[in-house]
């Protein structure tokens, strides 16, 4: 029993003879590992001035770039937008409009639209529905997607309800979203310098995801009891194709995510010129009257990008901006006000409220 | 075998319903009769068919009387009230017994009551004559007898009931209660009869059951989440507002709005008709949707971090005790980052502060002073009186330190004028030779003698007796047998200066206590004469001196002054011799005293024994120091740099406590002492129960109360049990004192000098990591959750998910959960050098810096705008447009897999920004994550699309392909990153945080010179007012104010 020496050497000692009889046998004293001391060889980056201003540069140097490239990307896409809801119903008509939607009459209606500039084919074809909620729950769910997928199925119905089925059997496609398919349709004719009245042919084919076609719907699926039921919802069906071709409801099925949305009704597989003036005979059926849905329709060429959107472009020059002007004010303030950064003064207790 | 304990009281609670049977059977007209408190029990001893029956439930045996003197092994749980036990040595107490005889032929024996009361040393208990005979198996044939007691409670330390046997009637005291839980030791056999079993049992009755702790963080979290859930209702009650009113006006007096929703023949969920229905199962169906907002993995996340930082606590090897091989021992999680907020400690002190080993090591015998060993006090005394640099300090410190190696334990008296019987030659040697003899008579130690190589040690009931006897022996007077009756002693003659043995017959013992303060013995020596040796503290003491007997009082006083001031206990020794007459007046009303059998016995007996310890001659005094563990100082100093408040509990004597105070650097001269008394009734009262656990245990809930803060106690018996349970963090130390302690603290460490790495290292981490991991967890399930509700809302409030139900489902399981537990298990925001470098750190934790209110409500902040950003930037990028070169447009599908692949990288780089100490784990893990969820797109949406539904092929053939999608994400992620980034910078320029300094100071080196970090030190412990850096600065200080 020594007499407890002072208290800077207690604790060398103490440490001391712990290292000393490491090889005692049997003994509780934990293995030393780097995991259980939490000793780990680590990397402690701390945000010092100078990554700051690393990292506001390397963004801004990233971002402007991408934003002057997404901008062009934007800008060279040429996009004809063409609402025709109200224009399509006669003057008479418009004091009500759902009567006449849901009435027996001739719908036809033209629009003229002209090219502002070249259009390199393809050239989509979009109609646009706002303040339809494809995303509404009841709506989404009202599908039976074992039963698009295959005959034998047909009669797992039971998430379609009111449209699973028309007196007893089973509807094919059931469901809500299969019945209320977009029904307008558009014939389009041209008028070029030379020529007029060129058929402009509006392509179907591969409007729809390539995975839809060959797996999601069946290839010896077809329509049945469609739209038989005592209130006719929206398009009808061939009953001689199979669901894998019939590419309109394909692309209606994949629900939109927001109320206001675009679905690919085709494309032109030929250029537009400057000052072309397209006519477009289309046949005005859907009723989006009733809730005050808005109806266009969408002609629009495709960069590398998508469609035209100048926000991204946009979105990524604010950013980078802001980042290139932070770096620049940091660096600005470590010029003007360099202050050691570890200051110690800094770590006064005085600093802390409370503490005594 | 404390665990086994444990496991049978938790049994015993299930059986309460035998103890109401048998507390029925108490109420028999004999019980009636008896009508004072403490009788209500009646035993019949011997007779099998009593009505008494408990059962305890365990197997283990032990003999009892079956009848005409023949013992059988029985299980424990058949044990009734009124069997006579035979218990074998080393063997535990089945129940609560009353010892009928023993071995040994005057029936005493030796008990270990390590666990009851945690103390080592053995305790004398004894039959009484009357059954002192029953020494056989057989002599229990016809023995009848019948005993009444009092009702079963919980005082250990008092028992009051009779024995009828043969027509006498006996009184019977704790001399003659065997508790369950103690231990036989060094007797080969005991009879005794059972009068309490089970739940009835001293023991059983005084366990309290433990509290449940949680930590402070744990119970704000519990708030958090109340907050986060009426967040929840309000959003999905505005919701279904909305939801109601759309749902309403789809069918208008017969006129459908939304047709395609076929609201004329709709489900309850959707009825327009019914619409105010529907949207109560809306709310209903939205609290599900935002149930995401609420993190239910947190609770699990949380319990998987504590287990791990528990193992690291236990595998610390700086908390490993080689000597006694004890590492720290977590023996609840609960409380990690508890020891990070730690505002007050509250310490034990002996054993705890001390080691509980006392040294003899100065005595004033005579008005001489003898001994001239330095105390470390009287060391840290001239420390501080002398220059304050600590080297020269040190260089001394050796020397005395080598100079004071004790040969013998117990005692160090350095003095070569009576060490080897010089002190014959002293002028008072008869004086010394009483002093010493006194020393060597008036105890109740126990010795025992070592088989082989004859060597005696001492079992004291506490260590300064054994130091007192240990150094009477050194000096010449060697005890070495104690009967019942007798103790001899190996006298030095010095008339003949041989070793002579000497017989005292002990009449009477009068024992200590804490309000007699003073024990005495009252022996018959050789020549017949009437001795009564007395030793006991000064403030008792002097007053009962009698007029002649004061001759040295005076140098004595100073003496005793002097020795309190080194640091050391002291006691005054004194004796008288009685006459006869006075002697038989004193024996008949003693006994008297001890026959009533009523609650103020105890009472009685002080009144008597105070008539006859009065009228001494003084002797002199003792001196023992009670030696400071190991780097105590050093610990406090630093726990006071952290800015803890420390409070050391003990029942010592004002001036020892004060003592202590200075050796352990917790006072200084120049501050202001200010002590209070109180005098109230109900404190001396508990006093005078002498139950230091009680007081601690006000004393802590006190403390605990009026600061506001996080109290850890400490401490090492069982007398501390109290204040460690009442504590937030009870701090067991394991020691010498037994596991009472240790079973019932939260944490347990072998020595106080721990207890600066467990709070300043583990604590600060501990608190760090659980606060950050639970604001980050609430941060990223907000993110995730408002994009659910943000898209909600554009979908007319229908709870239309954004995302396919399996990434829901996956969010907290796959891609946010390893990450965050991650962050709970190893972050470090300094290492355990720079923690304990900088003690400044630890007043993150007690001011609760890091889980502020503004914190937690800034995190959530963070989480709803980082939600925003993303799910408006997300929805405005991929709008209507194409969404590649194809013509194709953004679906549900697409706007979905992009926000949720923004959010999984949101949250991943949030915690690359939060976390600041990387390993290879954490880039495992958090790339891991982000990498998991792209892996999961492509193999969900590869599997059949029965199983993947609308995210079949989504990856592979959508997104993966399209630019807009890369291009998008790179968007959202930086830009949402943005704020807390700019945040962050700005914070750690202008405004950094003391871990982000010292963080600092490490990165630019700064820390290797001695100079710069002596600066750094000072300007963070500047306004410590405790601990010896104090100590010097108070000194510097003066010195300045001086010249």
């Amino acid at each position: 029993m020594a007499m407890t020496p002072n208290s800077a050497s207690s604790s060398a000692a103490a440490s001391g003879s712990a290292d000393s009889s490491a090889s005692r046998r049997n003994s509780k004293r934990p293995k030393y590992s780097k995991f259980t001391q939490q000793e780990l060889p680590a990397c402690k980056p701390i945000l010092t001035p100078g990554w700051v201003i690393l990292t506001f540069l390397v963004i801004s140097v990233i971002f402007i770039p991408l934003g002057v490239v997404s901008l062009f990307a934007s800008q060279d896409v040429v996009e004809i937008v063409d609402r025709y809801d109200n224009d399509c119903i006669p003057a008479p008509a418009r004091a009500n409009k759902v009567a006449y939607i849901q009435g027996d009459g001739d719908k036809s209606c033209i629009r003229n639209l002209t090219v502002p500039k070249l259009m390199k084919h393809p050239i989509y074809v979009y109609y646009q529905l706002e303040n339809f909620y494809q995303n509404h729950r009841r709506y989404v769910k009202s599908r039976s997607d074992a039963q698009l997928r295959s005959v034998r199925d047909e009669n797992q119905i039971s998430a379609c309800k009111p449209e699973d089925d028309a007196n007893g059997q089973p509807i094919v496609p059931c469901g809500l979203i299969a019945w209320s398919l977009f029904n307008d349709t558009y014939t389009l004719t041209k008028d070029s310098q030379n020529l007029t009245g060129q058929n402009l042919t509006v392509n179907k084919n591969g409007i729809a995801w390539e995975s839809d076609r060959e797996h999601k719907f069946g290839k010896n699926v077809f329509p049945k009891n469609f739209q038989k039921g005592n209130l006719t919802g929206g398009g009808n069906l061939d009953v001689n194709k199979p669901l894998s071709e019939q590419e309109d409801l394909i692309v209606w099925m994949r629900t939109a995510a927001l109320p206001t949305f675009r679905k690919l009704y085709g494309k032109i597989e030929s250029d537009l010129q400057k000052g072309d003036v397209i006519h477009v005979n289309l046949k005005n059926n859907y009723n989006t009257y009733s809730f005050d849905g808005k109806k266009k329709l969408v002609l629009s060429t495709t960069s590398w990008l998508g469609g035209k959107n100048d926000f991204l472009g946009i979105a990524y020059l604010t950013v980078g901006g802001i980042c290139f002007f932070l770096a620049l004010a940091f660096t600005i303030m470590y010029l003007v006000k360099p202050r050691r950064l570890g200051d110690p003064t800094y770590l006064s207790w005085n600093r802390i409220p409370g503490g005594r | 075998m404390a665990g086994g304990e444990r496991r049978r009281r938790r049994k015993l609670q299930l059986s309460k319903l035998f103890t109401l049977t048998s507390a029925k059977a108490c109420f028999k007209p004999a019980h009636s009769q008896i009508g004072r408190s403490g009788f209500s029990r009646v035993v019949y001893c011997n007779q099998p068919d009593s009505p008494e029956a408990d059962i305890e439930v365990n197997n283990r045996k032990v003999g009892v009387h079956r009848g005409n003197g023949n013992f059988d092994l029985k299980e424990w749980k058949t044990l009734r009230v009124g069997d006579i036990l035979k218990v074998e040595k080393n063997d535990f107490f089945p129940a609560d017994l009353v010892l009928l005889s023993s071995s040994y032929e005057d029936a005493v024996c030796y008990v270990e009551t390590m666990n009851l009361d945690g103390e080592t040393n053995l305790k004398l208990k004894q039959g009484l004559e009357a059954t002192m005979s029953l020494r056989e198996d057989i002599d229990f044939r016809d023995f009848e007898a019948f005993i009444k007691c009092e009702d079963p409670n919980a005082n250990l330390y008092s028992f009051v009931g009779t024995i009828e046997l043969q027509g006498g009637k006996y009184p019977l005291s704790p001399q003659q209660l065997l508790l369950r839980g103690s231990k036989l030791r060094n007797t080969d056999y005991i009879y005794g009869v059972v009068i309490f079993t089970g739940p009835d049992t001293k023991v059983v009755q005084n366990s309290t059951a433990p509290p449940s702790k949680r930590s402070m963080i744990e119970r704000k979290m519990d708030k958090i989440i109340y907050l986060m859930f009426l967040m929840v209702v309000s959003l999905a009650f505005l919701g279904s507002v909305f939801f109601g009113i759309s749902t309403r006006e789809d069918l208008q007096n017969g006129i459908m709005k939304r047709w395609y929703l076929k609201p004329d023949d709709s489900s309850i969920f959707f009825d327009p008709k019914r619409a105010p229905i529907a949207a109560i199962y809306h709310f209903l169906s939205a609290l599900m949707l935002n149930s995401y907002f609420i993190p239910i993995s947190l609770y699990v996340s949380i319990e998987i971090v504590k287990v791990l930082q528990s193992i690291f606590i236990n595998q610390d090897i700086h908390m490993y005790y080689e000597e006694a091989d004890k590492p720290a021992h977590a023996r609840t999680s609960n409380l990690n980052e508890e020891l990070g907020q730690v505002g007050t400690i509250l310490s034990d002190k002996t054993g705890t502060l001390t080691c509980n080993s006392m040294e003899f090591i100065k005595c004033s015998i005579a008005g001489t002073a003898y001994g001239r060993v330095v105390t470390e006090v009287e060391m840290a005394l001239s420390r501080r009186k002398g220059s304050p640099s600590v080297n020269q300090s040190n260089g001394s410190v050796t020397e005395f330190a080598v100079a004071a190696e004790p040969a013998v334990k117990g005692f160090n008296i350095k003095d070569e004028r009576i060490i080897n019987g010089n002190w014959v030659k002293e002028t008072h040697a008869d004086v010394i030779q009483k002093f010493f003899r006194l020393l060597a008579v008036c105890h109740t130690v126990i010795p025992e003698v070592h088989e082989d190589t004859g060597k005696i040690t001492y079992e004291a009931e506490s260590p300064d007796e054994a130091a007192f006897v240990v150094a009477a022996r050194e000096l010449g007077f060697e005890f070495f047998v104690r009967t019942q009756t007798t103790i001899s002693v190996r006298e030095l003659d010095p008339a003949t200066g041989r070793q002579v043995e000497r017989l005292y017959k002990v009449l009477n013992v009068l024992e200590f206590n804490s309000s007699r303060k003073r024990m005495s013995v009252i022996v018959r020596d050789e020549d017949g004469k009437l001795l009564l040796l007395c030793k006991g503290a000064d403030s008792v003491m002097f007053e009962r001196l009698s007029r002649n007997g004061r001759k040295y009082e005076e140098e004595t006083r100073d003496h005793v002054n002097e020795y309190a001031d080194a640091g050391l206990r002291t006691l005054i020794l004194a004796y008288r011799e009685l006459d006869e007459k006075e002697y038989g007046l004193f024996t008949e009303r003693i006994s008297e005293a001890k026959n009533s059998v009523s609650a103020d016995r105890e009472a009685l007996i002080d009144e008597v024994t105070e008539k006859i310890e009065k009228d001494l001659v003084l002797l002199g005094a003792t001196a023992v120091e009670d030696k400071l563990q190991d780097g105590v100082p050093d610990c406090i100093d630093k726990l006071a740099q952290a800015g803890i408040k420390i409070w050391v509990l003990t029942g010592d004597k004002m001036e020892t406590a004060i003592n202590i105070g200075f050796a352990c650097s917790l006072l200084r001269r120049d501050m202001k002492q200010i002590i209070i008394n109180l005098e109230t009734p109900e404190i001396q009262e508990l006093e005078k129960s002498g139950e230091k656990d009680v007081i601690a245990e006000v004393v802590t809930r006190l403390v605990k109360l009026g600061s506001g803060q996080t109290t850890l106690a400490i401490g090492d018996g069982a007398n501390d049990v109290g204040m460690l349970q009442e504590a937030d963090i009870g701090v067991g130390i394991s020691g010498v004192e037994g596991m009472q302690a240790v079973m019932s603290s939260d944490i347990a460490i072998a020595q106080f000098r721990y207890l600066e790495r467990l709070l300043l290292v583990h604590g600060h981490w501990c608190y760090r990591r659980i606060s950050k991991m639970i604001c980050y967890f609430f941060y990223k399930n907000i993110t995730f959750g408002f994009t659910l509700f943000l898209y909600e809302a554009y979908t007319s409030f229908s709870t239309t998910p954004a995302y396919n139900d399996w990434y829901l489902s996956l969010y907290s399981v796959l891609f946010s959960s390893l990450p965050v537990i991650c962050l709970g298990i190893f972050d470090q925001d300094v290492s355990a050098r720079f923690c304990l470098k900088f003690p400044v750190l630890y007043q993150e934790g007690v001011q609760n810096l890091l889980f502020s209110w503004r914190r937690i409500l800034s995190w959530m902040f963070h989480g709803f705008c980082s939600a925003i950003i993303i799910f408006f930037l997300c929805k405005t990028s991929l709008e209507s447009q194409a969404f590649n070169h194809e013509g194709k447009t953004a679906g549900r599908d697409i706007l979905g897999g992009t926000m949720y692949t923004c959010v999984v990288w949101v949250v991943s780089l949030q915690m690359i920004l939060t976390i600041s100490y990387f390993t290879v784990i954490q880039h495992l893990v958090v790339w891991g994550s982000v990498a998991l969820w792209y892996l999961f797109l492509m193999v969900y949406g590869s599997l059949p699309i029965r199983v993947s539904t609308d995210a079949y092929m989504v990856f592979l053939e959508v997104l993966a392909p399209a630019p807009s999608y890369w291009i998008t994400t790179l968007l959202v992620v930086l830009s949402t990153m943005m704020p807390y980034f700019i945040f962050s910078a700005i914070q750690m320029q202008f405004f950094p945080m003391s871990h982000g300094i010292i963080r600092l100071l490490k990165y630019e080196d700064q820390c290797n010179d001695p100079g710069e970090l002596e600066m750094v030190r000072q300007t963070s412990v500047r306004p410590v007012l405790v601990g010896f850096t104090a100590r010097i600065e108070a000194i510097k200080r003066s010195v300045l104010r001086s010249h």
